[in-house]
Formats: C-alpha cells, sequence, structure tokens
C-alpha cells in the first residue's frame, strides 16, 4: 500500500534557519535508509506558505488569495510518499527519523480502485 | 538457543494469531523492516543460513514475550541482533556450530561487540550480508518453486501462512518446500557470499528470474478467482528496488526494476469493475500511474546509461516504455516494437517471444502478416498448452473477418487457462465472434 506522509510544522519552524549540517547528515542518511528498502517512492520539501496561493471555490465563484495565510498552526512543509506493507510499517519507519520536533501525519492512499 | 519446539515455531504465524495488541502490530512490522538485515548479519557470523534463520526466529519469540511487557525498545533492530549475538555466543560455547568456523566466529563477535550498535555498523558491510542471502536463497541449485518461496521468507519477512495464500497452495506445500530448500543448501555446503566474476553473471540471472517470477505471479496469476495479485507485484518491486541500490552497476537489474514499475503502472486500468481483465489495448490510459511510469522510464534510463547492449529485461522494458509513451493505441510505435522483439530474441529465443512478436507485427503491419507468423507456431511443442497461442490466433483471425475458426481458437484458450477471470473474458470474446458471424 502506499501512504503520504505529510510533514506538518508551526509557522516559526517553517521559516527557521536553514538545518545544521549534522542535522542535515543524519535526515540524508535516514531517507537513504529509505530508499534502499525500497520504501521511498516520491519525496519533496515545500517553499514556505508565506509564498503559497490558495483558490477558494464558492459555487461558479473562484477567488485567489495571496499567503501568509491566517492560521499558521499546521503548515505543510514537505511530504513523502511511501510503499509500505502495512500502516504499522510506516509508523516504524517514521519513528526512526532524526526529527527533533513538528508532527507527521501519515495517510493511505486509494489504489486499484474497483479491484 | 531455546528448545527444539520453539525453535521450529514459525514466528510470523505466531505474531498473526495474536495480533491482538498494538505491541503485536508493532513487533509484526518491525519484523518485516529488519528480519533480512538480521538473518544476513547473522549468517555471515555463523556461517550457516539455516543456524542464522533459527536465531533470528528466537530472537522474535524473546521480542514476542517481552515487549508487550516492557515496550517496544528505542532501537528494536538492534534490540534483535544483540539478542541474537547472545545466543549465537552460546552456540559457540556450546560447540554447536561448525569447528572450522570457531575462529572466525570469535572474531566476529568479538568485532560486533565493539559496535555501538547495530545501525553504526558499516553499511556496506550490511548490504553485502543482504545481497549475500538474496544470492543463497536464489541458489540455483534450487528449484524455482523453492526459490521464490525461500525469497519471500527470508527476504520478504513473510510467514509461511502468506506465501501460501499468496500462491494458492496448502500452507504445508510451503513448509516442506522450504525445510527441503534449507536442507539441500546445507548439503551441498553452499556458502554464505557475494559470488563475483562469471559466476555471479549467471547467479544474479538466477536472482532476477525469481524477483519477476514473483511480480509475474502477482500480474497475471495463473490460478485462481483473481486476476491480478498487487501485493505480490509490490513485494517483488520492492525487492527489485533493494537490489537495484545494492548493486547499481548493473544494468539488468534497472532492467527488471524498469519492467516491473511500467507493467504495474497499469495494475489498476488492467481489471474491469466486476474483476475480469482488460487487455493493453483497450485499457483507459488515464488511469495508468504516471508516478510508476516515470519512475519505469528512470529505471530503463539508468540502464541505458550504464553503457553496453540492453539484456532481455531492459529490452522488454523498452517495450514497456512505448506502450507507456503512446497516449493511443494508434500512437503506438509497433515497428520499434518489433525490432525490440527482434533484439529480445536474438539474446533469448523462445517461442513466447516469437508469438508476442508476432502480435507486434499483426500491429505494424496488419493482421494477415501477424497470422503468418502465428501459423509457424502452432506445432511449436514449448505452446501445446499455452493458452495465448490460440487467444492471439483468435483475435487475428478475427481482424480477417473468419469469425468462425476465431470463436473456435477463442475457446480452445478458454479451456486452457486456470485463471477464472480470464476464462471467462475468453468465452465472452468467443460468444462475440459467433454474433459478428450471424451479424454479417
Amino acid at each position: 500500500m502506499r501512504v503520504l506522509i505529510l510533514a506538518k510544522e508551526g509557522e516559526q519552524t517553517e521559516a527557521a534557519a536553514p538545518p545544521t549540517p549534522a542535522a542535515m547528515a543524519e535526515y540524508q542518511k535516514f531517507n537513504e535508509d529509505l530508499v534502499k528498502a525500497g520504501v521511498v517512492l516520491e519525496a519533496g520539501r515545500l517553499h514556505p506558505s508565506s509564498q503559497a496561493r490558495r483558490v477558494r471555490f464558492d459555487g461558479k465563484k473562484r477567488s485567489v488569495i495571496d499567503g501568509p495565510f491566517a492560521e499558521t498552526k499546521e503548515l505543510v512543509a514537505g511530504y513523502w510518499l511511501w510503499q509500505v506493507r502495512s500502516m504499522d510499517e510506516a509508523l516504524e519507519w517514521l519513528k526512526r527519523a532524526p526529527y527533533e520536533g513538528g508532527t507527521f501525519e501519515v495517510r493511505e492512499v486509494f489504489e486499484y480502485e474497483g479491484m | 538457543m531455546k528448545s527444539s519446539s520453539t525453535r521450529a515455531c514459525d514466528g510470523a504465524v505466531a505474531i498473526t494469531r495474536s495480533a491482538a495488541g498494538e505491541a503485536h502490530r508493532a513487533i509484526e512490522a518491525i519484523w518485516r523492516i529488519e528480519s533480512a538485515r538480521l538473518i544476513a548479519g547473522l549468517a555471515r557470523i555463523v556461517g550457516d543460513f539455516t543456524t542464522a534463520e533459527e536465531l533470528a526466529q528466537d530472537a522474535l519469540v524473546a521480542a514476542l514475550e517481552q515487549w508487550p511487557v516492557s515496550g517496544v525498545p528505542e532501537k528494536p533492530g538492534a534490540w534483535l541482533m544483540g539478542t541474537a549475538k547472545h545466543q549465537a555466543i552460546d552456540l559457540v560455547r556450546r560447540g554447536q556450530v561448525l569447528e572450522r568456523k570457531h575462529q572466525e566466529v570469535g572474531r566476529d563477535l568479538e568485532r560486533a561487540s565493539e559496535r555501538p550498535g547495530m545501525e553504526t555498523a558499516l553499511d556496506e558491510e550490511v548490504g553485502d550480508d543482504l545481497l549475500g542471502l538474496i544470492f543463497m536463497a536464489c541458489h540455483p541449485i534450487l528449484s524455482r518453486d523453492a526459490r521464490v518461496a525461500l525469497t519471500l521468507r527470508v527476504l520478504g519477512g513473510l510467514s509461511t501462512e502468506a506465501i501460501a495464500r499468496a500462491f494458492l497452495v496448502p500452507v504445508s506445500t510451503i513448509a516442506q518446500r522450504i525445510v527441503r530448500a534449507k536442507r539441500t543448501l546445507s548439503e551441498a555446503r553452499v556458502r554464505f557470499e557475494v559470488p563475483t566474476g562469471p559466476v555471479r553473471v549467471a547467479r544474479l540471472g538466477s536472482v532476477l528470474e525469481v524477483i519477476y517470477l514473483i511480480f509475474n505471479e502477482g500480474y497475471s496469476a495463473t490460478a485462481g478467482e483473481d486476476w491480478v495479485r498487487p501485493e505480490l507485484c509490490e513485494e517483488a518491486l520492492r525487492l527489485g528496488r533493494i537490489l537495484a541500490e545494492l548493486i547499481p552497476t548493473e544494468p539488468e537489474v534497472h532492467g527488471v526494476v524498469a519492467l516491473m514499475e511500467m507493467q504495474a503502472s497499469r495494475l489498476g486500468a488492467r481489471v474491469g469493475p466486476s474483476g475480469e481483465p482488460v487487455l493493453l489495448l483497450d485499457q483507459d490510459r488515464a488511469r495508468w500511474d504516471r508516478l510508476l511510469i516515470r519512475r519505469g522510464l528512470a529505471a530503463l534510463e539508468r540502464a541505458e546509461r550504464l553503457g553496453g547492449a540492453l539484456g532481455p529485461y531492459a529490452l522488454q522494458a523498452a517495450i514497456a516504455a512505448c506502450h507507456a509513451r503512446a497516449t493511443t493505441p494508434a500512437e503506438t510505435d509497433w515497428p520499434r516494437i518489433v525490432a525490440l522483439y527482434d533484439a529480445v530474441e536474438q539474446l533469448e529465443p523462445s517461442p513466447v517471444v516469437e508469438l508476442n512478436r508476432a502480435v507486434a507485427v499483426g500491429m505494424a503491419f496488419g493482421p494477415a502478416a501477424g497470422l503468418e507468423l502465428v501459423d509457424t507456431l502452432i506445432h511449436e511443442p514449448a505452446l501445446k498448452s499455452y493458452h495465448l497461442l490460440p487467444a492471439v490466433r483468435g483475435d487475428l483471425l478475427r481482424k480477417l473477418g473468419r469469425y468462425e475458426e476465431a470463436r473456435a481458437e477463442f475457446e480452445r484458450a478458454a479451456s486452457l487457462t486456470a485463471n477464472v477471470r480470464e476464462t471467462e473474458l475468453l468465452l465472452r470474446r468467443a460468444a462475440e465472434c459467433a454474433a459478428e458471424r450471424m451479424a454479417r
């Protein structure tokens, strides 16, 4: 099954100073382990939400809203798409990530509909 | 090592049965992440695959006893390895490991204990261990069935029951297959190693064959109610992706990964609303998985960049790429596909490849040209009970307006496959031919 991991961060961490080289190295090592285990399908880090834009739908009306947005508690800062065999496996992998803070949400992706 | 009854216990099965608590689910997940590395690391230490697997199973049993009470340790992989190594030391002390290995084992254990935990162990070494395990599970002295079962068991971390379920055979059959495979390996004194030179090329061929066999059983199940079983495809893909990271310099490894990624991209489109198969040219291409296509094309590029002529898997991946790049069946570069099949045939002449080539010829140069080629294969012994021969012939005859002959061919094809869904599809085609004949 596929799971999408959403890295959620607050406004402060999202715009924080770039990580230290040591932290970067740890993160890279973790990512490499995931790739070597055949888990990662796709990964990406997002630009800060202050540069983001939103499109709101209201009937036929569409309004574009520029960032930064008012609600800044849980901003998506990055994502992974993983191929795992169970939700539990995803959690076991995720627990090994070298992060000191933040919340990560794991969502299963619909696949093979109608099968 | 624990009592023989514990040793014989199938740990992964034990987990499924008592899968009540969260700890048990976590242990199962951890086992599937760690087991291959664990067995591989132990096999290098004790030099014997069967002992290594038993030690790993014992460590799992210990985890099942202790973790639900103590909680899952912070570094579960290191815990399992540490526990198994203690038992390995016991074995060495009690003289239960082969005499000639004693000194080596002692040395390895010493080195291991100097390391602050397994995860800091040299990555390269771990990679080599894992490769050694893959080569051992796919050893050519084993039958294909045995290689498949052993690979899923020790590299996929699948329980005997799960493997039996996937292949629709009794659990006892798989259990026996695995026991016999282990016995064969130890009787032949197969060494735990990563082969080099020309031996490696041959042994790698066997590894790729096993991975692709697993994929194919999931992609077009040879028997049973379901036309596809995606979990087997995913398992094969995972093994392929791992292998591609372990030996990135082997073009055919990327070739087989490319082929699987691109074929898997069509999994969702290959099955109709009520589980019936949908053939390539009838598929809704909007449902093809673009991510897997992109990954497949990237893997094919990796194979091509390594230089040299493409091997059979990479060539088949190149054929799959022709389909992936075409937005409609009519846009498919059929002449290129014919040329690629020519290349496959030169490397690995086979009646099945000739049949596929005939299909492509039929698409590129008209059904009469295709039929002419298929007719040369009718008496081919290897295709005598291959259902796709009459299925292809039926298709070409139908395009030529020879409905009555086409109907007979589809009916014959239906009688030759054991897959329920495929039988239904073929009988439907036969009925369509009969109707078309009446309408004329």
